[in-house]
């Protein structure tokens, strides 16, 4: 343990080696920056730090690492504004915070909601980059233990988070998982490059749908759309009403679910290949286990925003730990973060093994600085908030086009392709419908998340356990079986269990009336139709590329069979059931526009874009929406309309990034940013 | 085969090739372009985590100080399918539309599914315009206990041992690698799904892999700590190509043997035939000119002497053999007639090895690239 030796003096040299007026102000802009792209939705650590990277040549390492670790840190707590106050998730870290913060808010409790969610954010993140000090003495053993069984098996636990998730009709939780999944598994195979439902004709679909545009469809387009419907603002109360004590004192009496959650969140983000998409859930679920009362989740529990928010910002200590000892990074921001350490200086550090032994000090310095980070990140969201949060008491038509504009350009960053709208399209409407008749979204999301990890470390495990099976019996069975696996195993059953028993008193989304027979019908059966046509598709897949045949159609099978089993249940049982679910019964939310007519809206917004591009068509969006939709003044639209261009454009020139092109664009040759 | 022209330099080191190609290097045409004012993007059809993302970011700087008017140089990327998307979005692109302001970064992955015949193919890579190829090597290594088995330089030791190795897809670089061990008569099972060399990588460090390859800059990074801790012993190189277009050591591994070595030593591995001329191929196409900047269809005679001239003045830098060995290995970096030579030889294989890849790509891996 001579690296102990090593370890006192070099946490004391990396305290000097930040505490410079210098390196704290690159921190300070480091942190302004991070909260800024954080409060957008769909922009996250990756913009930031894509960002950053031109200026990192040549820089003092010291302050460019002071620049980055402070953007980096506080994504996780900006983005809660964009979760809590409009309901859409502000990364893909806290979609979770989007359950019950968004209810709280709605309640008029958002203070208490936010700060409960700083609280936690800060404590997570301060016990994020405790770990990582004692980390990094021993992760590296502890790392390498982890090997493709055991990652599948973290896999399979973070699938079983949809048992508690599924809502009051598990089979319909485990459907809309399973359609995840198989959404998950569109394009190339992983294994021997096979096509799943797509074509080469369509070259956009051969890379599978992207988080980002899932996650926006999924959540963000349903929540926005339900809002516009009912044209009001978010929160009718006073802005935030009092309560930041409350908040506070709500994650002080629950600090021990926040530590539990902050350990989550350390140990998830610390197995690389995982990713942080989903460590929020993994937190959501353990919270509702172990909550007596679960009653007033998915309505507005304060638990359920101090589970996911703690274990967000602890991921982030977690996620340096491989990206700093393997150089293998465990989320895409932290793979930027790679690429821009090399730029730092004349390249003197190098991330990987080398690492610990030749730059201790710049390791530990970077854990100070991401403690540092969080810290000052807090405040500054806190002091913040009275003026973003007033966001909520402006009524909905006036956000709603901001939003969309948002949404619109952070789904077309992520493949620069105009199909990526359409794509946000599509899953928005499936999103929609889905919120109408009361299927598990985040089962669903989860289902998609997971599908690729689940896939390609069962496929793998698989084959490396057959190769050891040759060997000897036993010697296969010591790989498939380590201690860690049988305590995960033995963890994710009691967790099916425990949730399945628990599912039904959990309204994750709020409760639903239900309604005629009719149309849920209509949209079981059009999953069920969508489910075989994967299925076939997937079994006509050679032979030779089985492996990229037996998941999805084990996956697509078991997903068939519950929906026969549902189309049964539906058939027999009578209309009052809460499988006929359906929000558009009887006008229960109060909706004042029809949902055809305000998706023509955003359709009329993609046609436009696909025609004259997404400047064009975004000024007329814009300034038709506010003036005969939102029902102002063609000057006050027009006002409007200029603000929205000028911030687009100012974002798109800073980030360096270019607007979805129309046929207009194909045809004559524009400026930017028009062409 | 061609003949390459690409390495002669290769010995005398970097600051010697950047020196005489200065000299010898294209020096015909006008005034070259002005960019000042201008943002230049360098477009790489992979995301932020590979191995040319890292090259890119390394020369986007040094070339921004290089052109005529200081442009800003930004590194774009553009991932997908295995980076035929960006490319074949470049393929659309026009000089005449970009004036200069565009530039695109290729790799070995880009250049395979050209050579195989990959259906998503839409680029042709006779239409652009090579302004900079820079070479790499790359290194395979195993577990000490198995290069135990190897008797000397002869690896026949090793053939009663099930290999794992994960690998990113049999039509992929991993082609080069995976053809040499056959040769050599290993049994080698790919586990394909892997993300980067660097869960390889990990994989191998987990004992779940028993055998691995790594890219120069990976191996030195990743790979020497391992070897130096004992934990990995390096098995071959690939080699480098000398003026006349035969495998030599590597300029980066002196002391290490290349493949060519081994597979004389071995046993029913022949340096000679069909096989043999279709690994050299495939490799010739895939590392002595890994990744190449391009100027897209129709560029200037202009533009092209401006960006020549621009990387030559980069290569020719004080300080810069000092920082390119570190993050980008000892390999040549060709502009000018060089560029070109080694476009040529990287996305010409004769058909006849074509041939047999695919057929042992069909065969082997039950891969159909029809």
């Amino acid at each position: 343990m001579d690296l102990l030796a090593v370890a006192g003096p070099a946490l004391g040299d990396a305290a000097t080696l930040i505490l410079q007026p210098i390196v704290l102000a690159y921190l300070v802009g480091g942190v302004v920056m991070g909260l800024c792209i954080g409060v957008f939705p769909g922009l996250g650590g990756i913009a930031g730090l894509s960002l950053l990277l031109p200026f990192m040549f040549g820089m003092d390492p010291i302050l460019g690492l002071a620049l980055m670790i402070g953007m980096v840190a506080v994504v996780p707590t900006s983005d809660t504004f964009a979760s809590v106050l409009m309901g859409i998730p502000g990364s893909s870290a806290s979609q979770a915070t989007v359950l019950d913060g968004f209810p709280l808010a709605k309640k008029g409790e958002a203070a208490r909601a936010l700060s409960a969610a700083f609280a936690s954010s800060l404590f997570g993140g301060l016990v994020g980059a405790a770990f990582l000090t004692l980390f990094i003495l021993v992760a590296r053993p502890i790392v390498l233990e982890f090997r493709t069984p055991e990652l599948l098996m973290i896999t399979l636990f973070g699938l079983s988070m949809v048992g508690i998730l599924a809502g009051r009709v598990a089979i319909k939780g485990l459907v809309a998982a399973g359609l995840g999944m198989m959404i998950g598994t569109i394009g190339e195979g992983d294994s021997a490059g096979e096509l799943r439902m797509a074509t080469y004709d369509i070259p956009y679909l051969i890379d599978g749908l992207k988080l980002v545009i899932v996650g926006l469809g999924i959540f963000a387009i349903p929540e926005i759309v339900a809002l516009l419907r009912q044209d009001r603002a978010i929160s009718d109360r006073a802005p935030l009403g009092g309560g930041w004590s409350t908040g506070v004192r709500d994650w002080f009496r629950n600090r021990w679910l926040s530590v539990r959650c902050s350990i989550i969140g350390v140990i998830v983000g610390v197995i690389p290949g995982l990713g942080g998409s989903v460590v929020d859930w993994i937190a959501y679920g353990h919270t509702v286990q172990t909550t007596p009362d679960k009653a007033k989740f998915g309505s507005g529990e304060i638990r359920g925003v101090i589970g996911p928010e703690s274990s967000n910002n602890a991921k982030e200590g977690g996620g340096l730990v491989p990206t700093l000892l393997f150089g293998i990074p465990g989320s895409g921001s932290m793979a930027i973060f790679i690429g821009a350490i090399a730029l730092l200086g004349s390249g003197q550090i190098e991330v990987g093994p080398s690492m610990i032994k030749n730059n201790l000090d710049v390791t530990y310095a970077i854990v100070w600085l991401l403690a540092l980070a969080n810290v000052v990140g807090t405040v500054i969201c806190i002091a913040a908030s009275g003026g973003i949060a007033r966001l909520t008491t402006i009524p909905f038509a006036l956000l709603a086009p901001f939003l969309f504009m948002i949404i619109a350009f952070a789904a077309f960053q992520s493949g620069q392709d105009i199909m990526d709208l359409v794509a946000l399209f599509a899953i928005g409407l499936l999103g929609i419908l889905m919120r109408r008749f009361d299927w598990s979204r985040p089962a669903f999301l989860i289902g998609f998340v997971l599908s690729n990890p689940a896939e390609t470390y069962a496929n793998q495990a698989v084959q490396i356990a057959r190769s050891r099976f040759r060997k000897g019996f036993e010697e296969g069975i010591d790989y498939v079986f380590s201690p860690i696996v049988i305590v995960l195993v033995v963890i994710t059953v009691i967790s099916v269990i425990v949730g399945l028993r628990q599912a039904k008193t959990i309204m994750a989304e709020g409760a639903v009336q239900s309604g005629a027979k009719r149309a849920p019908m209509i949209f079981l059966l059009a999953i069920l139709a969508y489910l075989l046509v994967a299925f076939t598709n997937a079994s006509l897949i050679p032979d030779y590329a089985a492996a990229d045949r037996v998941f999805p159609r084990f996956v697509s099978g078991v997903a068939i069979v519950g929906a026969l089993i549902l189309v049964v249940q539906m058939m027999l049982r009578p209309e009052s059931h809460p499988l006929f679910a359906d929000r558009e019964a009887g006008n229960s939310e109060n909706n004042k526009h029809g949902l055809w007519s305000t998706l023509a809206w955003f359709a009329g917004l993609l046609v436009l874009t696909a025609l004259a591009g997404f400047i064009i068509a975004l000024t007329l969006f814009l300034f038709l929406f506010i003036w005969r939709r939102a029902g102002r003044s063609p000057v006050f639209a027009a006002l409007y309309t200029t603000a929205g261009l000028a911030f687009m454009c100012a974002m798109a020139w800073l980030l360096n990034r270019d607007f979805p092109a129309g046929l207009l664009q194909e045809a004559v040759k524009l400026p930017w940013p028009l062409g | 085969m061609n003949a390459i022209k690409t390495t002669r330099r290769v010995a005398m080191g970097l600051v010697a090739a950047a020196a005489a190609t200065f000299a010898t290097g294209a020096t015909a045409g006008g005034h070259g372009i002005d960019l000042t004012g201008k943002t230049v993007e360098w477009v790489i059809p992979f995301s932020e985590t590979g191995g040319s993302a890292k090259w890119a970011n390394f020369y986007a700087p040094l070339l921004s100080e290089a052109l005529p008017g200081q442009p800003t140089v930004v590194v774009k990327f553009m991932p997908g399918a295995g980076s035929t998307k960006g490319a074949n979005w470049f393929q659309e692109q026009t000089y005449e539309d970009t004036q200069g302001t565009l530039i695109f970064g290729s790799s070995g992955s880009t250049q395979f599914p050209y050579l195989l015949g990959d259906p998503r193919v839409r680029y042709e890579y006779n239409d652009w315009n090579v302004v900079l190829a820079s070479g790499t090597g790359g290194v395979a290594y195993l577990p000490p206990d198995l290069a135990a088995k190897m008797d000397g330089l002869d690896a026949s030791g090793l053939r009663d041992t099930d290999f794992i190795y994960g690998s990113q897809g049999a039509t992929r670089l991993d082609l080069v690698p995976l053809l040499a061990w056959e040769m050599l008569g290993l049994n080698v099972e790919p586990v394909f799904g892997i993300k980067g060399r660097g869960d390889g990588r990990l994989m191998f460090e987990r004992g779940e892999a028993n055998i691995d390859y790594q890219t120069s800059s990976s191996y030195l990074k990743g790979v020497t700590p391992l070897v130096e801790d004992g934990s990995a012993v390096p098995m071959m190189s690939w080699g480098a190509l000398d003026a006349d277009g035969n495998i030599v050591r590597d300029p980066t591994f002196p002391d290490m043997p290349t493949f060519k070595e081994v597979c004389e030593a071995t046993d029913g591995c022949e340096t000679s035939g069909d096989q043999w001329e279709a690994w050299k191929a495939f490799f010739v196409a895939g590392f002595p000119a890994q990744k190449m900047v391009f100027l897209p269809a129709g560029a200037s005679n202009d533009a092209i002497v401006s960006y020549t001239k621009a990387f030559e003045e980069v290569k020719a830098r004080a300080d810069f053999a000092e920082i390119s060995a570190k993050r980008l290995g000892k390999y040549p970096q060709m502009t000018g007639d060089e560029a070109a030579a080694a476009l040529a030889s990287a996305t010409q294989v004769p058909d006849s090895a074509k041939a047999f890849v695919v057929n042992w790509l069909q065969e082997r891996y039950g891969v159909s690239l029809n």
